[in-house]
């Protein structure tokens, strides 16, 4: 098969899962096999385009031209290819642990979530395959309108008002701020295509430079920078497994990820390094990284704990980003790998603590991790891989992070990296010690079990994976040697 | 032969027809031979699109008398384009209103609906196609009376005041209208739009030709309904009947907003407008304090008829403001809104038909749930809405692009932020009855969706051919943003280089 045929393939599958979805709505069963054969179709399709991509190929195919000179076109270079891998491995994980989440829960309109799940899926490997800024803000956009109706999921008004809030902040800052930066960026460089090197120019001054710097930024709503980050926390009101793939994962990696491209493609290193005198995105980077994760360790929910947590580890890549250095931003997409996979066994966690116990704060959790010995390990392994503790995957991109911060001497990085450690220790080590080494409080002994095999399948797999990317991250580091061969 | 003949077969059609409508009477044989009108209609708009193309600019003189004496019929780009949009709307609009008005207008009054609706667009027809002043008037005020009677005819005896409203606000934007062509008379001693615009030069800078202009731009303002002389489009929209409503917004405030530029690139000129009398900065601001109040009320009604008349008002804001922009970008871009403002607000319109055909409401508390019951209408619906926002992939992402790479272009950053800003606003507007119809659970009173109707299939018809134009332009925008490029282009190499 064709390279393009591949790519049309790869957009095309989640939206077939979401026909046979709607198809099969009467036999829960048929239904759920079709979204798990989907989601392993998906990655023998991302698997064969990574090998390409691994040859240094960089398959293409262009759609439509719907404007002049803007184009649907696809380019999959080295950081989407991490990006389509990580959410199409995620997506099969995680349909696992739906089935036990929703059944388990016995979640109403369970078809309405399959259908919208895999629509958001399709829009996140629409984004990871861009090859413009246009093709990126469409599929940036249907990612926010698809994953609403999962928000929004339980219909209460709590949840209605989370929606709103999600939506308004996210279609808000991409249409005020993305929306005029993209069409700004094809004025000044005739152009909104991905290249090696930037599209804009040396002589366009730093004032020019900073201004569209921080639209895409803050336009980019989903990188959760401050303070454009209330949708985060307010979107915890959705059930488990959309928090875990989406809010952890596909969500707020493709802010992230928009941003690194941005940088890399539009502007480049080189660019902003020479042009730019005060890097004020490592500040803002900075400040959200050790405000967020204080509130964090202030708050008693163990959900919005998490999401405080996802802000500041979604900062550490835009920091990453903005040393600048080569290194650095291998780093950054390495972290984008390796937060999703702890990010995501720690919501799978919180989501089978919640489906044995309908505990939902951090306090309730002494001694839980006797009964429940299989999640709160894994819940360990990832909160080792948050802090940065080998032999885990979040220690290896927080090396080469701190690698690029020492290269270019920049003593706020260094030590807001430092700080934001051990302030991550500080919220999740309490957890793992209560857990495992306290007596649950009396009258409110364990009697409970693990959580359904499905659940503890998921969490079990995703904690495996971030001790293997350590053991073994040849994959990964391939696609990031030639992502900084593309910066240089 | 016939094809010469075609520009005054254009406008005497739908007047030969409209009388023809009182003498059949029955209701089914008067709309069947309207529609056959307005498709035969719309034919001759697609002949003449082709001929303007193919041959340039056509002059038809009326009668034989040529200009300056007779009357002068003139097609260039921008009139066969306006043809294309108010022909197209008509047609497709009148196939579905059968069965929207039955319930709306008392079955004795109905010819009489549908004789108004020719003369309405025999009226729109001939002011886009006349060439003269003075008859640009005339047919001004056949479009209209003949709307008065059609929104005044409906069974909801609220139209009446509006109709009324209308009639005043009208006949005053009508005779400042008039006032103008008459002191341009007086200056240039000429009707013909091309002499007139010829013989300008020698009075430039006179107090009268100021006058003229002043008077011109408040008539016209009127009657486009720019901000702040909007004051009669929300009742006339909503309390008319609703097929009335849809015609208006898709087709008459558009062609006034033709007219507007029209007379300032072929009559007064850009020099004149633009540059002595710097119209463009007080348009300008016309047009965003348009775009943000019309915005800001859409947000609070509960009708959603008032809430699409409100939204108009705003959408017409952005053709006004790429008009003010005075650059080809910013014409170009103004015309482009003209033409997927007429989809969008088309479909959007005629959703609201059918919700109000089948619910008998259209206040959006009353819809929770609407959804779960009318999962093919509220997904038009949607697709209007998220037109109207300017959602990627639709037409109304394509008049944003261009209107807001025009105000780059001319370092209006302002603008940017009124445009991005009042989307926003479109957001939460149309978002506010999108939740309620999809995510609300229905109140156990309400949706008494009427069984026995029969399903309006003409009427579906019409709105998905709206719909589905809003997602085609969307993706394939060359016909509409390459004509506008054109004409754009036509009017700056002909007059400002000049």
């Amino acid at each position: 098969m064709s390279e393009q045929h591949l790519i049309l393939l790869a957009l095309c599958i989640p939206v077939i899962a979401t026909a046979l979805s709607a198809i099969f709505q009467k036999n829960i069963n048929l239904r759920e096999v079709c979204t798990l054969v989907s989601s392993v179709c998906l990655i023998f399709v991302v698997s064969t385009l990574l090998e390409k991509v691994l040859k240094g190929e960089q398959p293409q195919l262009q759609l439509m031209e719907f404007l002049p000179g803007l184009a649907i076109h696809f380019k999959i270079e080295p950081l989407g290819m991490l990006f389509a891998c990580i959410a199409s491995f995620l997506w099969l994980i995680n349909s696992i642990y739906s089935i036990g989440y929703m059944r388990g829960n016995k979640e109403k309109h369970q078809t309405r979530f399959y259908i919208y799940f895999a629509i958001a899926i399709a829009s996140t490997i629409g984004i990871a395959f861009s090859a413009n800024l246009i093709t990126l803000f469409i599929f940036y956009e249907a990612l926010t309108l698809s994953t609403y109706p999962l928000v929004t999921h339980k219909g209460s008004e709590d949840a209605m008002r989370a929606g709103r809030i999600y939506l308004g902040v996210l279609l808000s800052t991409s249409i005020c701020f993305f929306l005029p930066a993209i069409i700004w960026t094809n004025i000044l460089a005739g152009t909104t295509e991905f290249t090696n090197g930037g599209i804009l120019n040396n002589d366009l001054g730093q004032g020019v430079i900073l201004v569209l710097l921080m639209l895409f930024v803050y336009g980019i709503g989903k990188a959760a920078l401050m303070p454009m980050h209330r949708w985060l926390p307010a979107a915890m009101v959705a059930p488990t497994p959309v928090s875990a793939l989406l809010h952890a994962v596909a969500v707020v990696k493709a802010g992230v990820f928009s941003i690194v491209k941005i940088v890399v493609y539009i502007f480049s290193p080189v660019l902003l390094s020479d042009v730019i005198e005060f890097n004020i995105l490592l500040y803002l980077a900075g400040i959200t990284i050790i405000v967020a994760s204080i509130v964090a360790l202030r708050s008693d929910n163990l959900k919005r704990r998490l999401a405080y947590s996802t802000i500041s580890q979604l900062s550490y890549v835009i920091l990453a980003t903005a040393i600048l250095a080569p290194i650095s931003i291998m780093g950054a997409a390495l972290h984008i790998l390796a937060h999703a996979f702890g990010k995501i066994t720690l919501f799978f966690a919180a989501g089978s603590i919640y489906t044995v116990t309908k505990k939902t704060t951090v306090s309730e959790l002494d001694g839980i991790g006797k009964a429940m010995p299989w999640t709160m390990g894994a819940f360990a392994i990832a909160s080792l891989s948050m802090i940065g503790v080998p032999p885990t995957a979040g220690f290896l991109s927080k090396w080469y992070i701190l690698q690029g911060a020492f290269e270019v001497e920049s003593w706020f990085a260094i030590s807001v990296i430092v700080m934001s450690t051990l302030l991550n220790a500080g919220y999740f080590l309490p957890i793992i010690y209560a857990a495992f080494f306290k007596k649950p409080v009396s009258g409110n002994e364990f009697t409970y079990q693990e959580a359904p095999w499905p659940i503890v399948l998921a969490l079990t797999l995703t904690a495996l994976m971030t001790i293997l990317l350590f053991l073994l991250p040849d994959i990964p580091l391939q696609l990031v040697n030639l992502l900084a061969e593309n910066i240089s | 032969m016939i094809n010469s003949h075609l520009p005054v077969l254009q406008v005497l059609l739908p007047l030969i027809a409209a009388p023809l409508c009182v003498i059949l009477r029955q209701s089914v044989l008067s709309w069947l031979f309207a529609t056959l009108i307005c498709f035969l209609s719309f034919i001759i708009s697609c002949v003449l699109f082709n001929q303007v193309l193919e041959s340039g600019v056509i002059s038809y003189a009326l009668g034989g008398w040529l200009s300056p004496w007779g009357i002068e019929y003139r097609l260039d780009k921008l009139t066969a384009f306006m043809l294309l949009i108010i022909n197209g709307v008509a047609a497709i609009v009148l196939l579905g209103a059968r069965e929207s008005i039955a319930d709306e207008i008392s079955s004795d009054r109905l010819y009489l609906f549908y004789t108004a609706f020719l003369l309405n667009l025999t009226g729109v027809l001939g002011v886009i196609m006349t060439g003269d002043a003075f008859n640009l008037f005339v047919f001004i005020e056949i479009a209209s009376l003949s709307s008065y009677a059609m929104i005044s005819i409906g069974n909801d005896r609220r139209c009446l005041y509006a109709a009324f409203k209308y009639l005043i606000f009208g006949t005053i934007g009508a005779s400042f209208i008039l006032i103008s062509v008459g002191l341009l008379y007086a200056v240039t001693g000429t009707l013909n739009m091309v002499d007139i615009f010829q013989r300008l030069p020698d009075v430039e800078n006179t107090k009268t030709l100021t006058t003229a202009l002043v008077f011109f731009v408040v008539g016209i303002g009127i009657k486009a309904a720019i901000f702040p002389l909007h004051l009669w489009l929300p009742d006339a929209y909503s309390y008319s009947p609703s097929i009335v409503s849809t015609f208006l917004a898709g087709t008459t405030t558009k062609v006034f907003v033709y007219v507007l530029i029209r007379f300032i690139y072929s009559v007064f000129g850009y020099e004149t407008v633009f540059v002595q009398e710097a119209m463009s900065h007080v348009l300008m601001i016309l047009a965003c304090a348009g775009i943000l109040y019309g915005s800001y009320l859409a947000i609070q009604q509960d009708s959603l008829k008032r809430l699409l008349a409100y939204s108009s008002v705003a959408q017409l804001g952005y053709m006004l403001l790429g008009i003010s922009l005075a650059t080809e970008a910013g014409l170009a871009a103004g015309l482009i809104h003209v033409f997927n403002h007429a989809i969008i607000k088309v479909a959007l319109f005629l959703s609201v038909i059918i919700i109000i055909f089948y619910t008998k409401t259209d206040s959006i508390s009353k819809l929770a749930g609407l959804a779960k019951t009318m999962p093919l209408l509220m997904l038009s619906f949607l697709i209007g809405g998220l037109s109207l926002i300017g959602v990627p992939l639709t037409a109304g992402f394509v008049s944003k692009w261009f209107l807001i790479k025009a105000s780059f272009e001319n370092g209006y950053w302002g603008l940017v932020v009124v445009i991005v800003f009042s989307s926003v606003l479109a957001i939460i507007y149309i978002w506010k009855f999108i939740e309620v119809a999809y995510f609300k659970e229905p109140d156990k009173v309400v949706i008494a969706i009427d069984g026995n109707q029969k399903t309006p299939y003409l009427l579906l018809f019409s709105l998905f051919v709206f719909v589905i134009a809003n997602v085609y332009f969307g993706l394939d925008s060359s016909l509409n943003v390459d004509m506008a490029n054109a004409i754009a282009q036509d009017f700056y190499l002909d007059f400002v280089v000049q």
